[in-house]
């Protein structure tokens, strides 16, 4: 036990010397929590567009000047015909053209019906469905205004509520999945280059003719990164609840709880890369480029699981990031307990025994 | 001239001989392009909604059925009561909850507008706000179809502006045509990075920089014997890229391929810059690792690749203006998918090139040669 004890102390020092990494720790997860949680909204705001407007007559003008209201839009330019447009949307920075027909309001006079043509960039899909719904809003507020739409018979109106997140906030989603991102990648990363480092150097072979036993060796190796992990934990927590007004709904200890888990699990992850991998560079690259997307992606907070191919849906439950992402989404942001998350809570800690199985095996062969 | 080719004949062996390494370098990248498209699925199909209809008549049956039956929702159970629906939510196992009151049909005539409520689960917010958008859509086409049936008559007489809309260059809203580019760009920014910043660090750990040092070497030509083999080594990847994109994709550059590739240059001249100049600050790989891994993780997130740029605020938009990669992703969006020329990119090659030619020029100042 003092054994270990002297060792963990080496690899403190080892870690605590090296002051830009560990300047790196820290400063990573609280600058990308805090510019990701500011950053990231899911308001589109002040999209450029172009107009064309053959009617120029009142109805046109009036409703030019809502779209020109509105946050959502700055109407870049006045364009008078098709190559036009065509040429503002390959220069890209316009997302939208309102195109008005000649005889607007003579046709909404005798026909009691006239249409605006929108044409939207659709590459960036999204974008384009948003802002067509926008548009498609101001030409409701619109008729609202002329007293046409109020008038109706028979109209079903929606309320629609936002549960969780009213104000439609990035953190919310984004906490919760920069933290699964950070904390994953940041563990394996640094474990990957632990053990390997020490065979590159060549002073794994000091360690393995000392009498000490191999899975000290790991436990120390592993035991400062638990540490900065857990302390970066409780840093995301305090700038998310203070800075970016995120309330912690659930059990503050449950959450502390899995996410010492989870570090833990990346941990082990880190481990069998650094045991497996002959040089840091390939340890080093396989624990961010085979990783860094698979786990962006699949995480579950960029894009839902459920909505991708089944073969990627069973890849996606092998990320050990995914699961704590639904555990901390429950408890955090929707206040469940233990009972709602018992099954992830399970995956993980299997994951952990598996993948430090598999890596002290390993490491045991190589004694040999 | 000759000092040049000496270094670059020893970078290349060194890179051709690590076979470890060379796997992760270009295999690793073409299977995550050829799997993880299929995971950024933003079209949101299969929104799962859960029914509380207080009111069983026919309308409101009429209701849920246009809504189950226009592909984008899935209707996981009906619940009794607004609370038990919202325990589903609360499950993730719908995201969506229509509620439906009592009497809704009765009154919807006698008053002439009756409410339905929504209840969505905003903390994926892109996913409530596109859900919202569809079910609203939904139940205005369905309440102009009953006003139809019911009273052609009322109609006649209100004039009315109405909106049809199409998108170009992708009329089928295409996901993937958005998200393939932007992978591409991510795996060559991760490599070009990464790779050049632990090249050399490499070399200091290791002890050989030392030999480099007190050799006759100029900075400069010791710089661009490391930034040429990674220069095409990326090239290498970025072709491979396009050709998986092509036949795994169907996405195939309708714009000219000297606009991509002069891009392609000027974006892995700048990104083999920011390595560089990460591996002067750096003594070990894990200084190296953690350095580049911030600066790629903020480049994968914020510079347009699933999220839009124009979604963000103001300061954030132009905070990405010095992200390379939000340059390249653009424009390997728009020559990819629009058929953007040279001179249309031109403002984003000029980004591209000049934050190149500062990162440079900075690590080449910033390499000593005495320790």
């Amino acid at each position: 036990m003092k054994q270990l004890l002297v060792f963990i102390r080496k690899e403190f020092l080892h870690v605590f010397r090296d002051r830009k990494s560990l300047l790196m720790l820290f400063g990573l997860p609280i600058t990308q929590i805090i510019l990701f949680g500011f950053a990231l909204s899911n308001e589109i705001r002040n999209s450029r567009i172009v107009v064309w407007d053959n009617a120029k007559d009142e109805v046109s003008a009036r409703i030019i000047d809502k779209i020109e209201a509105s946050a959502y839009f700055d109407i870049d330019e006045n364009v008078n015909s098709a190559a036009e447009i065509d040429a503002a949307f390959k220069r890209g920075n316009v997302k939208l053209a309102v195109i008005f027909p000649d005889k607007l309001s003579e046709d909404l006079r005798h026909q009691g019906k006239a249409t605006v043509q929108v044409i939207a960039d659709g590459s960036d899909p999204n974008l384009a469905t948003a802002v067509t719904a926008y548009i498609t809003q101001i030409v409701n507020d619109y008729n609202i205004g002329t007293g046409s739409i109020s008038q109706l018979p028979l109209q079903i109106i929606p309320e629609v509520t936002m549960l969780y997140n009213p104000e439609l906030k990035g953190a919310p989603n984004f906490v919760p999945g920069v933290m699964a991102l950070v904390l994953m990648l940041v563990c394996t990363m640094m474990t990957s280059a632990a053990i390997v480092r020490e065979k590159e150097m060549g002073t794994m072979e000091v360690l393995l003719v000392s009498p000490f036993k191999p899975i000290y060796i790991i436990l120390s190796k592993l035991t400062p990164y638990l540490l900065i992990s857990v302390m970066n934990v409780f840093i995301i927590l305090a700038l998310s609840t203070t800075l970016l007004d995120l309330e912690i709904k659930g059990n503050i200890v449950l959450l502390i709880a899995e996410s010492i888990l989870f570090i833990m699990t990346s941990l082990s992850i880190g481990l069998w890369i650094s045991i497996n991998a002959e040089t840091q560079q390939a340890a080093m690259m396989t624990s961010l480029l085979a990783m860094m997307l698979p786990t962006l992606l699949l995480t579950g907070f960029m894009f839902p699981v459920e909505n991708m191919p089944l073969p990627l849906q069973w890849l996606a439950n092998l990320v050990p990031s995914r699961w704590y992402f639904i555990i901390i989404k429950r408890v955090m942001l929707k206040g469940l307990g233990f009972a709602s998350v018992w099954k992830e809570t399970l995956i993980l800690i299997a994951m952990t025994i598996f993948l430090f199985n598999l890596s002290l095996r390993k490491f045991k062969t190589r004694l040999e | 001239m000759r000092t040049l080719f000496f270094l670059l004949d020893k970078e290349f062996r060194q890179l051709m001989r690590n076979r470890q390494l060379l796997m992760v370098l270009l295999i690793a990248p073409l299977i995550q392009l050829i799997l993880l498209p299929l995971a950024a699925n933003f079209t949101v199909k299969n929104i799962n909604i859960a029914v509380v209809d207080h009111d069983r008549s026919t309308v409101s049956q009429q209701l849920i059925h246009k809504v189950t039956a226009s592909g984008n929702f899935q209707l996981s159970g009906y619940a009794e009561t607004y609370e038990q629906g919202l325990k589903l939510v609360e499950a993730d196992k719908a995201d969506l909850l229509l509620e439906i009151p009592l009497h809704f049909e009765r009154d919807l005539v006698r008053e002439g507008h009756n409410e339905v409520y929504v209840a969505i689960n905003a903390i994926e917010g892109t996913k409530a706000n596109l859900g919202g958008t569809y079910i609203v859509n939904i139940l205005r086409d369905y309440n102009e179809a009953i006003r139809v049936k019911w009273m052609p008559a009322a109609l006649a007489n209100m004039p009315l502006v109405t909106v049809t809309s199409s998108n170009w260059f992708n009329p089928y809203m295409n996901y993937r045509l958005y998200i393939v580019p932007a992978i591409l760009v991510t795996l060559i920014t991760s490599i070009a990075a990464m790779q050049s910043a632990f090249n050399i660090v490499q070399e200091k750990e290791s002890g050989t920089i030392e030999q480099i040092n007190v050799s006759p070497i100029k900075k400069h030509i010791f710089i661009l014997g490391k930034l040429i083999p990674f220069l095409v080594l990326g090239l290498l990847l970025f072709t491979l890229g396009l050709f998986v994109a092509w036949v795994f994709y169907d996405v195939y550059p309708v714009g000219k391929f000297y606009v991509l590739y002069i891009s392609a240059f000027a974006y892995l001249f700048t990104m083999l810059g920011l390595g560089l100049l990460i591996s002067t600050y750096s003594a070990t790989h894990q200084q190296a690792l953690s350095l580049s891994f911030f600066f790629i993780n903020i480049f994968n997130i914020l510079s347009g690749t699933f999220n839009s740029v124009d979604s963000m605020p103001d300061w954030a938009k132009l905070l990405v203006q010095f992200f390379p990669p939000t340059h390249f992703i653009s424009i390997t969006r728009m020559v990819i998918l629009k058929g953007s020329g040279l001179f249309d990119i031109g403002y984003h090659l000029a980004c591209i090139f000049g934050i190149g030619l500062v990162l440079n020029v900075w690590a080449i100042l910033n390499y000593r040669k005495t320790a």
